[in-house]
């Protein structure tokens, strides 16, 4: 049973925290949430989960063609289909993420004008729930390197890391976009482009060399520089693990995340004004 | 032992504001490179938290609201269309924020406001049992042990592990109803979701809420079903635009409720009646007209009686479809009178524009009163949409009408009826005189 509790309800201002002791309490829903999304998204559909496969493998396969045999780009000694794979995983969850967290308060409008709960469920859970993708990819990625002759090394331990910066990022640039879709509805229009820029801004289809030395700290801002060169280092070997990148990218993420979570809470309160 | 103590709750919205229509080109270029700074100028305005102005576009859908309810007291919210109930119920469940006030909340709370929140149709039954109990603020581990309880009273058992896009609206509603009334708040919040369902599973609903209600949980109930209030409810507040307007037992509620005149009418400004639709044209006005074509806020049995609106278009419009209803206080519908089933095209131009639908013959069992809410559209979007906008009050005429039951449980239309029996009339007066 509930313990009893009272409640005050008053017009709130200024800036407040996560509740963390709510979220805790409605963990149960933050998982159903999660799971709905997976289960929502592969609802009749023929191929089901198999599109956690086939999206990344067709990118790559694009990829492959154009960056790999017509233009050659480089990618330090190792196949170009494997050094564009390890980016094209961790960056199509980071893609998906966003857009998914980005639209989860306007497609959800309806349950927040009629019942309460913590909001900020419904972009963390848009989250979570891609990494179901995201270890499907992932384990497709173990298997090409397996088959390719690429063996594990002790490297692979950062991964845990790389996977963490990679949530914190998507999950605060989440929280800015749905707070800000909310209100204004341009952002729906804007994101699925920024997705598309942000491409050409993160090492995807090239590697981080080609870009020039002094602009690299800048470049570093965006937390998936130093995620998907990571990533490069800590399974194909060819790289050292860049911490001056992650450093950066990791703060980056880390300062997107604390202010996401206060801008998000502060606009909270109009949500179901304004969904 | 109180279970909420609200205290000056007041809530604004800020209401669109209409712009004049642009006189040049030149305007109409200019309009258009300001448009994206105008916007973003609404849009910030949107949010009326934090410093509410006095300004004009401002409705206080809620206006210095304080009341306390009791623990294990059911109270009943009682108000027209717009008077707030809504609203008020939206702050207590911590939906929205009240622009001003405050309210005290002792105990867990469980709200609602719709039932079936968080169902998906693709998904089953049981999984939408899971989804919905856990929005509801159930834990997984509340919802297995009550799973066959909830399973039971629905009365889906069967279907439970087939998606819910095949059920029908019924088996719906009774699976989402039979979610809601497993939870065990210290208080519930219940909007008008017990108007659901065939007459027999809403007896269940209406045990079950009576079952809660003697386990000594407080009850906050809203529903225009006022046989309902009475039955679930002794005490009441009424509302009316906003302001707490009357607070005591709730037989005392319900007649203030039924007789306050003060929203009839025979002609009402509708300029700032709440409303939704896309705006591109707006009842402005509504007259009830009777036979003789005097405004008259009620209707003389029999008569033929006329609802004339005008319409404010921001664009010429061709081929709308208006809708006038008339629905009784318990929100049933009585009468829809649409142009298009009565096959009269109706187009609006730029400006003011006048319209009437006519009822003949239109026999109402005295003693009823009619709301009357306007409709319109035009392919395919929803222009305008009003709700309760005048009540029309249903009087007897002539001596045949002099004779009906007043009785408002007897039903809302009174034909002409023909009555036959196999005794011819003649024959039973013989006997009476006979025996006599």
């Amino acid at each position: 049973m509930h313990e009893s509790r009272s409640t005050l309800i008053e017009p709130t201002s200024g800036w407040k925290f996560i509740d963390a002791r709510e979220l805790y309490r409605y963990r149960d829903l933050i998982r159903f949430l999660s799971w709905r999304q997976i289960k929502l998204l592969y609802a009749q559909s023929a191929l089901g989960i198999g599109w956690a496969v086939l999206q990344p493998l067709l990118t790559l396969a694009v990829f492959a063609v154009v960056f790999g045999k017509w233009t050659r780009v480089e990618s330090h000694g190792i196949a170009y289909p494997l050094f564009a794979f390890c980016a094209i995983v961790p960056w199509t969850y980071f893609a998906n993420s966003i857009l998914e967290a980005g639209n989860s308060l306007v497609s959800q409008a309806d349950m927040i004008n009629k019942v309460y709960f913590p909001r900020v469920i419904l972009p963390l859970s848009s989250v979570l729930a891609k990494l179901l993708d995201f270890s499907i990819a992932f384990a497709t990625l173990l298997i090409l390197l397996w088959i390719n002759g690429i063996p594990p090394t002790v490297r692979m331990l950062i991964l845990p890391v790389l996977v963490a910066v990679m949530v914190m990022a998507a999950l605060g640039l989440g929280l800015w976009l749905t707070t800000l879709a909310v209100k204004y509805r341009d952002f729906k229009h804007a994101m699925t482009f920024l997705v598309q820029l942000g491409m050409f801004a993160t090492p995807v289809a090239y590697s981080t060399s080609a870009v020039p030395e002094s602009l690299r700290p800048l470049y570093a801002l965006n937390p998936m520089v130093g995620v998907i060169e990571g990533f490069r280092a800590s399974l194909l070997g060819s790289t050292e693990i860049p911490w001056g990148l992650l450093a950066i990218g990791g703060s980056s993420a880390a300062l997107m995340l604390i202010s996401g979570l206060l801008y998000f809470r502060r606009q909270e309160r109009s949500f179901a004004d304004i969904a | 032992m109180l279970a909420i103590e609200a205290r000056n709750l007041s809530k604004a919205y800020r209401i669109g504001t209409r712009e004049a229509a642009p006189e040049s080109l030149m305007e109409l270029a200019g309009r258009f490179l300001m448009a994206p700074w105008r916007n973003w100028r609404r849009i910030q305005r949107m949010d009326v938290s934090g410093q509410p102005d006095s300004s004009d576009d401002l409705h206080w859908a809620l206006s210095d609201l304080s009341f306390d309810v009791r623990e294990g007291e059911s109270l009943a919210v009682i108000g027209r269309n717009g008077a707030g109930k809504s609203t008020l119920l939206k702050i207590l469940s911590r939906i929205t924020e009240p622009t001003s006030g405050h309210a005290w909340i002792h105990g867990r709370v469980a709200s609602l406001l719709e039932v079936g929140t968080g169902f998906h149709p693709e998904l089953t039954g049981r999984e939408n049992v899971y989804m919905n109990g856990t929005v509801l603020g159930m834990t997984k581990r509340e919802i297995d042990r009550k799973f066959d309880r909830i399973a039971e009273f629905s009365g889906v058992e069967k279907f439970l592990d087939t998606a819910v896009k095949r059920y029908s609206s019924g088996m719906k509603v009774r699976l989402a109803f039979a979610v809601a009334a497993h939870l065990d708040p210290e208080i519930l919040i219940i909007d008008e979701v017990l108007a659901v369902g065939d007459a027999s599973f809403q007896k269940r609903c209406m045990d079950r809420m009576a079952e809660i209600a003697r386990e000594g949980r407080t009850i906050l109930f809203v529903s225009h079903n006022l046989d309902l209030v009475d039955r679930l409810c002794k005490r009441a507040i009424v509302l009316r635009q906003g302001r707490l307007t009357y607070e005591g037992n709730v037989q005392d509620a319900i007649s203030y409720y039924l007789t306050d005149d003060s929203q009839r009418g025979a002609v009402r400004d509708l300029s700032k009646h709440p409303r939704s639709g896309d705006g591109r044209a707006r009842f402005t006005q509504v007259k009830i007209l009777n036979a003789s074509g005097q405004p008259s806020d009620y209707h003389a049995f029999g008569n033929s009686i006329r609802i004339a609106m005008t319409i404010n278009a921001t664009c010429d419009l061709r081929d709308v479809g208006v809708a006038v209803v008339l629905s009784t206080v318990s929100g049933s519908r009585v009468i829809t009178g649409w142009n298009r089933e009565a096959d009269t095209p109706l187009h609006f131009e730029r400006g003011e524009n006048h319209c009437y639908c006519e009822f003949e013959d239109l026999r109402l069992r005295p003693g009823h009163e009619l709301w009357v809410s306007l409709w319109m559209e035009q392919g395919g979007g929803v222009l305008d949409f009003v709700e309760s906008v005048t009540e029309i009050e249903c009087r007897a005429q002539d001596d045949d009408s002099q004779r009906l039951s007043t009785d408002r449980a007897q039903g809302v239309i009174a034909l002409r009826q023909r009555w036959c029996s196999d005794v011819p009339t003649g024959t039973v007066k013989s006997r009476v005189q006979v025996s006599q």
